[in-house]
């Protein structure tokens, strides 16, 4: 009677201590330039190397430009953290995945693609977006920096054990509903704090209907709800995803893998701690009004009034809605927007893009809106390229950049000016984001396609 | 090593903000340093400071009226981006706890992993916390964590103050080991390679 999760983390739990904290063996770790550097520092003022290098591979990510990246970065000081993270590898024997190389990516893009990340896995990365990977069926979660430190030094890290919530999303989905929209959608009715303490288990007819990309966002925006991480249990699509890719299983081994990996379920009479349910047919494009991922509206709804907030919570509420220029109780359609940014490790992947070009396809940009367009990784790139997508895009207006993590974040120069308003297919809407005092609605990618030719927040079925 | 958690009487600087999230205690843009240190003076840069990198007289950090080791803030405090930085810029202002009635989990561990204290209180003794704070920007707060306790102590420099109030709280009791003694789970983890690579071959 365990659940999916109990049963990987039990598998990998080499010690339970005093007070709950497990000594949990780490199967595969990613590490990025941001979240490193002080890791290999701590490791070499303890005079150690790395204890198993070969689990462990770098993709350069946060800082990366998307123009010119066979020149060198422009700002000082992301350069030294990209160089840093191409000396410690060198160092200390690590695979790095260097910018603009064939399978550069941002980090939870790349796993999946590559092949890396399988299921029954435990990975993590010291980034919170690692709750990704659990779309194959892995319990995968984001950490700290002394905790990819632990793991550099002895490949467990130290971890209280989580509680479990099974989500369940049953039915069919609406026309030009996706799968952003459904997290949106299940964050915004649990809020940013719903999932604190908890490992999550999507499930239901509609979970299972998504692709492997799709599942990949749901998973992904698990950390938005607060949980430890999110986890699909891996089926025929998870398999059909995995096979053939570069460091999958081959032959043999394959039919080993296969064969565990269809165990990989939660028992019929498992309990889980919290279990929630919900309809498909009651989710709708989703938008985000405010300054946390659990401030979405279907696109249509209006803003909640302050009545409506608990009395507690008005002050930040108000705060919010100040930031944004918004009102409460007032609709968000018809509203002037000024970027659109499609990326990600949210909606990044090549089904994103090829959502969006076929949305776009035959129309134009709305004059006077910025799109950025990312691609995930390299291999997305190149397939967007082989589709005939950055020719579509170009033909409507838009431009496919470089690889990388873009303006989610802002750490490069692809940043929100003061004051404007972005669509973004991200997974963060926080205070300047973005950058400094921009505003960010977060939505899937074909919410963002119609505002990018309508220049208005539109629902993509009125288009 | 980790410096030793001391048991500490402080004043206290009130953020009464719910969902305060990494972005807002570190910025994205100063995560490009490759070094622990030096975080501090960008704590909550962008609320602290205007586009001219003036202090921004109406936020708690600026004010003259409010100081001390002990951050007392909204619910669901440091959520969002699993940055470390972002304990790292709270311990390096000179913060030894933060006090929440909800904190997320990586911040959680972060700030155990850098013995910064994250006291996590109950709702209606986070409302008199801030309360008190506002009466009295003097009012002294006791962290105890032998005892796990939290006690509001009034100045003595107004008369409104009613008796002390306290709570106790809730800490992992290996992560309060660690903290008191100064012991990091780094050292714990290379002690056990022999059973980790024991794991390796028996799994």
């Amino acid at each position: 009677m365990n659940t999916l999760f109990d049963k990987i983390w039990d598998a990998h739990t080499i010690e339970t201590m005093a007070g709950g904290s497990c000594v949990l063996y780490i199967d595969r770790q990613y590490i990025h330039e941001v979240t490193s550097p002080q890791a290999f520092e701590g490791l070499r003022a303890r005079g150690m190397q790395v204890f198993r290098p070969e689990q462990i591979t770098a993709s350069p990510d946060h800082n990366i430009p998307t123009k010119n990246q066979h020149l060198p970065v422009e700002d000082p000081l992301s350069a030294q953290q990209l160089s840093t993270l191409e000396e410690n590898c060198e160092e200390f024997g690590i695979n790095i995945f260097k910018v603009g190389t064939p399978k550069n990516g941002i980090i939870h893009v790349m796993g999946p693609e590559t092949g890396m990340t399988q299921p029954g896995m435990t990975i993590v990365c010291g980034d919170s977006h690692t709750s990704t990977h659990g779309a194959l069926g892995c319990v995968a979660f984001g950490i700290g920096t002394s905790e990819v430190e632990m793991v550099l030094t002895s490949q467990c890290v130290l971890q209280s054990k989580p509680k479990t919530m099974r989500i369940n999303v049953n039915g069919a989905l609406h026309p030009n509903v996706c799968s952003k929209d459904v997290i949106l959608y299940i964050i915004s009715k649990l809020g940013t704090d719903g999932g604190t303490g908890y490992f999550i288990e999507f499930a239901g007819s509609t979970i299972r209907s998504l692709s492997m990309e799709a599942r990949m966002t749901i998973c992904n925006m698990s950390i938005e709800m607060g949980a430890r991480g999110g986890m699909i249990a891996p089926d025929e699509t998870t398999f059909t995803y995995i096979k053939g890719r570069e460091f999958a299983p081959q032959g043999e081994a394959w039919e080993k893998a296969l064969g565990e990996w269809k165990l990989l379920k939660s028992d019929a009479d498992a309990v889980f701690d919290q279990e929630i349910t919900f309809d498909a047919a009651d989710i709708f494009p989703m938008i985000t009004y405010g300054t946390n991922p659990g401030m979405g509206i279907s696109i249509n709804d209006s803003l909640p009034k302050v009545s409506e907030i608990e009395e507690s919570s008005r002050p930040s509420f108000l705060k919010s809605l100040e930031y944004m220029g918004f009102q409460d109780g007032e609709k968000l359609i018809g509203k002037a927007i000024d970027y659109v940014f499609v990326g990600s490790c949210t909606n990044g992947r090549i089904e994103d893009l090829r959502a969006f070009a076929d949305y776009v396809k035959g129309k134009q940009k709305a004059e006077g809106v910025i799109a950025w367009i990312v691609p995930g990784s390299k291999p997305v790139e190149k397939q967007a390229i082989e589709e005939g997508i950055k020719d579509t895009l170009e033909a409507a207006g838009f431009e496919l950049r470089q690889p990388g993590c873009s303006a989610c974040l802002a750490m490069n120069d692809d940043k929100i000016p003061a004051g404007k308003y972005c669509v973004a297919t991200s997974n963060r809407n926080f205070e300047g984001r973005q950058g400094p005092d921009s505003r960010t609605l977060l939505a899937g990618p074909l919410v963002a396609a119609a505002a990018a030719i309508t220049g208005v927040i539109t629902d993509p079925n009125n288009l | 090593m980790l410096d030793k958690f001391i048991n500490l009487s402080s004043t206290a600087i009130p953020l009464p903000i719910e969902n305060i999230d990494t972005d807002q205690i570190i910025p994205a843009r100063y995560l490009k340093a490759t070094t622990r240190e030096g975080f501090g003076k960008q704590l909550f840069y962008d609320w602290r400071y205007d586009t001219d990198g003036n202090p921004k007289a109406d936020f708690a950090l600026n004010s003259p009226i409010y100081a001390g080791q002990i951050l007392v803030a909204g619910k669901n405090f440091g959520c969002g981006s699993s940055r470390e930085h972002a304990a790292w810029a709270i311990y390096g202002a000179g913060f030894k706890v933060v006090v929440s009635s909800f904190f997320a989990d990586i911040f959680r561990n972060n700030a155990l992993n850098n013995g910064l204290l994250p006291v996590q209180v109950s709702e209606s003794f986070l409302a008199k916390l801030f309360d008190a704070i506002k009466q009295d920007p003097k009012t002294q707060i006791q962290v105890n964590l032998e005892k796990q306790s939290i006690a509001i102590v009034a100045s003595g420099e107004t008369e409104s103050k009613s008796e002390t109030q306290s709570e106790t709280f809730e800490i992992n009791s290996y992560k309060k080991e660690c903290l008191l003694k100064g012991y990091d789970d780094v050292d714990y983890l290379i002690s056990k390679h022999p059973e980790i690579e024991k794991f390796e071959i028996e799994r």
